[in-house]
């Protein structure tokens, strides 16, 4: 890099380095992977469906390989690529909710199997897994007094 | 092949439109708030179960299938479908057992997938 004369000029080099946001790809991706990801699932619901598996196992059935997937695509690093394309599009499906357990999971492994790998792999699933669980108890309550 | 005759390919479009709207929605909140990933999965979550809870997300199902199903929202709202489910057969302690009931599988599912992928795989080094 050649360096920069005036302050003009220095703030148009920081303008063309900074990286700008645009909203628009990032939402048209997001939007395609995470349908595509649905899609998946859909497929993978049909076949259930098709082999006779009633809606709620099948709906399971799912949720269990989606997340296999996505775990399996964290191992072998190929998650954070379609991460960083899709942004919200990987994160938002269940999928994201699966390689926010298995990323840190995987990074803290050096600080040993209970503390680093069984601890941390709830640093983010720990959060959605109390307040999920917790709505659903207060909705049951509610259930019970109202209906 | 006969599995392919099953599908129903309108459910398909739907599952992909709503999937994909869903997704917008976290993308837009990621890139326009100060919101954290976490934060918006836990936003996701507990408003799936809200939404589950009043009987709306019901329809969403019926109408985009897994697009409804595979985000995080439909995560929250099969929790709070199963709390309620439980809550008509077995009263107050269903509110307790229903819900994660309903998600076992799945978080069964990503805590023993996930640890076993960490014992396997290396994490790589971040190149900056």
């Amino acid at each position: 890099m050649n360096p920069t004369d005036s302050p003009k000029e220095y703030g148009e080099y920081v303008k063309k380095k900074a990286p700008n946001s645009p909203i628009l790809k990032d939402c048209f991706n997001a939007f395609w992977v995470g349908g595509l990801i649905c899609c998946i699932g859909q497929l993978i619901f049909f076949f259930c469906q098709y082999k006779g598996l009633d809606e709620t196992a099948s709906s399971t059935v799912v949720s269990i390989s989606l997340i296999g997937i996505a775990i399996f695509l964290s191992a072998i690093n190929v998650f954070n690529r379609i991460g960083k394309f899709a942004g919200a599009g990987s994160l938002i499906p269940i999928t994201g909710f699966a390689n926010s357990i298995v990323s840190p999971a995987m990074e803290y492994k050096s600080e040993g199997y209970v503390m680093g790998v069984g601890a941390k792999m709830f640093t983010v699933a720990g959060p959605v897994l109390v307040y999920g669980i917790s709505a659903s108890v207060i909705v049951g309550i509610l259930a019970c007094l109202f209906m | 092949m006969e599995y392919f005759q099953s599908i129903d390919w309108m459910t398909m479009l739907n599952c992909f439109i709503i999937g994909g709207i869903i997704c917008v929605v976290g993308q837009i909140l990621i890139d326009k708030t100060k919101l954290t990933p976490a934060r918006i999965l836990v936003v996701y979550v507990t408003l799936g179960a809200i939404l589950g809870g009043l009987g709306i997300y019901k329809y969403l199902i019926d109408f985009a299938g897994c697009g409804a199903t595979v985000p995080l929202t439909g995560f929250g709202a099969n929790l709070a479908k199963g709390a309620m489910e439980a809550v008509k057969e077995q009263g107050l302690l269903g509110a307790f057992t229903g819900g994660v009931k309903a998600c076992a599988g799945g978080i069964a599912a990503a805590v023993f997938f996930g640890y076993i992928a960490s014992l396997v795989a290396k994490p790589k080094i971040k190149k900056q």
